[in-house]
């Protein structure tokens, strides 16, 4: 059985991010925040479903526990993502949380409509990123109930 | 504009427990309750007695309801296009792995397991408003209530214009930024 957090069991996190700036801050606040968070990579929407889905080169890495989605990606973009996973039986059970600079109302109607978990603004100063990800962690890796993922 | 959240708990103690935690944590959350899921479910569809609810920010959902069960309830607001877009927390004493499941599978936005201690209780009520209330982008709440004055307003902070898409990310040697860092 998989217990979340002071087990000693690492935890999945896919975050999908093509800003490489963002993906190495995000690195960076998840070592303080949580070494247990084993933290993937996907620069772009087709490379995340490649991912989720254990194809090609993905074909041996672990089911997410928790995905960080951007929206504005190159190849397939976030909203396309996010409405492939939540169509997935298999998938849609996964937590998305969108994480983005986009702070339109469409956006975040939309994200909604599309049943992401939840919707966060990338906050622009690095503090208040990090804080930003002290939370995900803090609500999400440890407050929150997970389902247990199938894994091999 | 006070947040408006819709416990749906048929716990008297627990009702009372939430009132407090929330009275302590966030006094601007105006709290609502549902004691079963067709109260729920009325006050959502703002049926009967419930005509001018207002539309809830957030809703707190038990599994385990008289009536019609949470896990009923969310099936039907994640199957109404106007209530999804609602985040719908679970809040309930169950564990079981598959409660959890089922109710990520019924798009659940979260899952919280209630402690039994007050304590943590507590620090629960303090965890859900400082992400859900205070972190997370809720979608836009015109509280679809003509008759109030200010319904068209929108929430506080709506009607922002996006900041643009990429705008080179995160500032990491933001001068004002290391200012006020260096200020606390």
């Amino acid at each position: 059985m998989k217990v979340i957090g002071g087990s000693g069991m690492p935890i999945e996190v896919l975050l999908v991010e093509d800003n490489p700036g963002d993906v190495r801050l995000t690195q960076e606040a998840f070592l303080d925040a949580n070494p247990s968070v084993h933290l993937h990579i996907a620069s772009d929407g087709v490379e995340a479903m490649a991912f989720l889905r254990g194809e090609g080169s993905h074909s041996n890495d672990p089911r997410p526990d928790l995905v960080l989605l951007d929206l504005n990606l190159p190849k397939m973009d976030g909203r396309e993502v996010l409405a492939q996973i939540k169509k997935d039986d298999r998938l849609k059970t996964i937590p998305t949380v969108i994480l983005t600079t986009s702070d339109a109302e469409g956006d975040i109607a939309k994200s909604y409509q599309l049943q992401a978990n939840c919707y966060l603004t990338k906050p622009v100063q690095l503090s208040s990123f990090e804080a930003l990800v002290k939370s995900i962690n803090d609500f999400w890796l440890t407050k929150a109930k997970l389902p247990q993922s199938p894994k091999g | 504009m006070p947040l408006e959240v819709l416990v749906v708990e048929d716990s008297r103690g627990d009702i009372r427990l939430t009132q407090e935690a929330f009275r302590d944590v966030n006094p601007f959350i105006h709290l609502e309750v549902a004691h079963d899921g067709v109260e729920a479910m009325a006050f959502l569809r703002r049926q009967g007695a419930h005509l001018h609810a207002p539309r809830p920010d957030l809703i707190l959902l038990d599994l385990n309801l008289p009536k019609m069960d949470g896990r009923q309830v969310l099936a039907l607001i994640k199957d109404d296009d106007t209530l999804k877009t609602i985040p719908t927390v679970i809040l309930t004493s169950s564990e079981a792995e598959a409660d959890v499941l089922k109710s990520y599978q019924l798009q659940a936005n979260c899952y919280l397991s209630k402690p039994m201690h007050f304590d943590a209780f507590h620090a629960l009520v303090k965890c859900i408003n400082d992400f859900w209330l205070t972190k997370v982008r809720l979608p836009q709440n015109d509280r679809g209530d003509e008759s109030k004055p200010g319904a068209h307003a929108g929430r506080e902070r709506a009607g922002n214009t996006s900041r643009g898409t990429k705008s080179g990310g995160i500032r990491r040697s933001d001068e004002s930024d290391r200012r006020k860092r260096n200020a606390h």
